[in-house]
């Protein structure tokens, strides 16, 4: 099952440049169904096998595609994501980083009542190991198993990945769910998905400070889930009202801090990893899995 | 990005947001023109800086003279500034803002900003200005109206209505208000700032509305489409190293610790700075070497770890993703071989074409010590820099 994604996927690329051909490249490599690529001024050509079309509408109509991901660069990454929403895709992962709030707030909005979900932007993408990759992920270090993970950072999703495989712990889905802070797909978002998936037994949830949706997250396991999640939370050390490279990670006006973000998940009966090495063994030990 | 008071409020008065008249002086001489040329029986001196607080510090001071304006501009400037938001250290002044004074009949707060919560722009009015927001918001939350904004419609009539109410404010001051919020908004949007903050916002005896001061943000991710604000920026007041790394592209944040850091992603080089605390030691610096790092950033950001004399062993944390290990590993090499790092090195190589990047450095004859997870790569490079 996993979520979001699976073996029978078809995926477009928008922007079709260096970064969108590599990766298009690694995902077929990888077994996924690229169907086509999406660039202006490209449209009828072929690259490395992938044909080409002008609007995603068209790349659609064409292949049949369902999903996309998105490489187009900053200022028209919005605009790329609506096309995505207007073409009735079921799902859209936005890579690019650096898009304005002010377009992701508009986009976001402009979102809601249609069909299409939304991961990033600003993230990895997501990989369901040995069926499908969508995004930038190394998928060689996934390995297909019951653990969700869900991550709003990109690299540190990686290292949670890696601690489970190194376990031999396998993964149902990997999901990066951005730095940035208007995302389209939450973490709340991601445990309902991993609470409903048959596959998923235990989820992996990595944050980072700033904001509130570790929180609500929180929240949310304490209400809704019967699954065990295990947690970790970076920038616990962290100095206050200094963006740590993500645009959404600063702990302003005293919120956002790492150890209000654990406190509440541990209150929730998460198992929280205070040491980002031992992610994929705290969730072990919490989940009985191994 | 921050931008000083006098550039927020030439802003303001481009877009019709009511500010008291003003002039920027660099000289004392200058702030006693600038006083004489606002002709006000009171002038205020207020120093430049890109942090709160100014008052407290001792950087805001009334003169009643263009001679008084004059002692106090040649008090300020040159002053080192330290308030609460400055740290320590203190920040060096530059310039004054010489500003007509003003009768004040009450204080009022007023902010714009986007909410990530509600993912919609929030208005945040209170009638308890001139005080720290954080504060009125733990002691009388009642006191603070929020007004959500929906981003795809914009600010709507009745919403100045219920901020006017909010605020206590009589019907002509709500006229002046409808002035001065869409005047606000309409900034924002354009410019693609990231918050406003006007604090006080003040109703004058003659019932004019004035904002006293101004705190402007922008949007870092959209200063590619905003020329006229990026040009605002003032070197002078940000941190030289994190200037240094933003110019090549990096993300970097000076610590006090002595363990030097380069990772690949922001997320894990939160994590690595966790990870060295969790060994007992004590981090000196983040840095985020993006997703194109490659051999020459590999050696800049070196060069800028090195610049911070505390180092006393470098952590290189990659795992790649886009990011290819063994560029790094030709980086950390190149970089080897021209800056003579003389600090206790250790590299953890994951994912991407790690085999062939850790090959590299066990093939360069240096002297790395190689990590395989981040626990070991964490105890190592603690070691060391205790060691040393």
């Amino acid at each position: 099952m996993a979520i979001l994604a699976n073996k029978d996927t078809r995926l477009l690329v928008q922007g079709m440049g260096r970064m969108g051909q590599f990766h298009a490249k690694l995902s077929i490599e990888y077994g996924t169904q690229v169907v086509g690529g999406v660039h202006p001024g490209k449209g009828g050509t072929n690259i490395e096998g992938i044909p080409c079309f002008e609007t995603v509408e068209e790349a659609v109509e064409k292949t049949g595609a369902n999903a996309s991901v998105i490489f187009v660069p900053p200022p028209g990454a919005a605009d790329a994501i609506l096309e995505a929403v207007d073409a009735g895709l079921d799902l859209t992962a936005c890579i690019t980083e650096g898009i304005p709030a002010i377009d992701m707030a508009k986009a976001k909005r402009a979102m809601l009542g249609k069909k299409t979900r939304l991961v990033g932007p600003n993230c990895p993408g997501v990989v369901v190991p040995e069926q499908c990759r969508i995004g930038i992920m190394p998928a060689q270090i996934t390995k297909p198993g019951p653990v969700g993970v869900v991550s709003r950072s990109g690299t540190l999703t990686y290292e949670a990945v890696d601690q489970l495989s190194r376990l031999g712990i396998g993964q149902s889905t990997c999901l990066g769910i951005g730095g940035d802070p208007v995302i389209g797909t939450s973490f709340v978002d991601a445990l309902a998905l991993f609470e409903a998936d048959g596959e998923t037994e235990a989820v992996v949830m990595i944050g980072e400070i700033g904001g509130s949706a570790e929180e609500e997250a929180a929240q949310f396991v304490k209400e809704h889930m019967s699954k065990p999640v295990a947690a970790f939370i970076a920038g616990q050390n962290a100095p206050k009202g200094k963006r740590m490279g993500h645009a959404g990670a600063i702990i302003a006006g005293g919120k956002g801090a790492a150890s209000d973000k654990m406190a509440a998940l541990e209150a929730a009966g998460v198992a929280v990893s205070k040491s980002p090495a031992t992610i994929g063994e705290t969730l072990a030990k919490h989940a009985g899995l191994r | 990005m921050n931008v000083h008071e006098y550039q927020a409020k030439e802003l303001f008065r481009e877009y019709g947001v009511a500010v008291p008249a003003g002039e920027l002086a660099t000289t004392p001489a200058e702030a006693e023109a600038a006083a004489k040329k606002l002709g006000t029986p009171v002038t205020v001196v207020k120093a430049q800086v890109h942090a709160g607080g100014r008052g407290k510090g001792g950087g805001v001071k009334l003169a009643k003279s263009p001679a008084e304006a004059l002692q106090h501009a040649s008090d300020i400037l040159g002053m080192t500034l330290v308030t609460h938001q400055t740290g320590p250290e203190g920040k060096l002044v530059r310039k004054v803002y010489v500003e007509a004074g003003s009768d004040i009949s009450r204080e009022l707060y007023l902010a714009l900003t986007l909410d990530r919560g509600t993912e919609e722009f929030a208005i945040i009015a209170s009638t308890e200005g001139g005080m720290d927001i954080e504060e009125v918001a733990e002691k009388t939350p009642e006191r603070i109206h929020t007004e959500f904004i929906d981003p795809n419609v914009g600010l709507c009539g009745y919403q100045i209505k219920k901020v006017a109410r909010a605020l206590e404010l009589d019907p002509p001051q709500t006229k002046k208000l409808e002035k001065f919020l869409r005047g606000l908004f309409r900034m924002y949007l354009e410019k693609d700032a990231s918050l406003v903050e006007i604090n006080p916002l003040v109703v004058t005896v003659d019932g004019d509305l004035l904002a006293l001061d101004g705190k402007l943000n922008f949007d870092d991710n959209a200063l590619f489409r905003q020329p006229d604000i990026a040009e605002l920026r003032d070197p002078d007041e940000e941190d030289e190293r994190e200037r240094a790394a933003n110019e090549i592209d990096l993300a970097y944040v000076g610590l006090d610790g002595n363990v030097g850091c380069m990772v690949n992603g922001a997320g894990l080089a939160m994590a690595t700075l966790d990870m060295i605390a969790v060994c007992g030691g004590s981090p000196a610096n983040f840095l985020d070497a993006g997703g194109g790092a490659d051999k020459e950033k590999v050696k800049e950001a070196f060069k800028l770890i090195l610049r911070d004399e505390n180092v006393k062993a470098i952590l290189v944390n990659i795992f790649g993703g886009i990011v290819r290990c063994d560029l790094i590993a030709e980086g950390v090499v190149a970089a080897a071989d021209e800056l003579s790092i003389g600090v206790p090195l250790v590299v953890r190589l994951q994912g991407t074409n790690a085999a062939e990047g850790r090959e590299i450095l066990a093939q360069s004859g240096l002297n790395i010590t190689a990590a395989e997870t981040l626990g070991e790569a964490g105890e190592r490079v603690v070691a060391a820099a205790q060691g040393a």
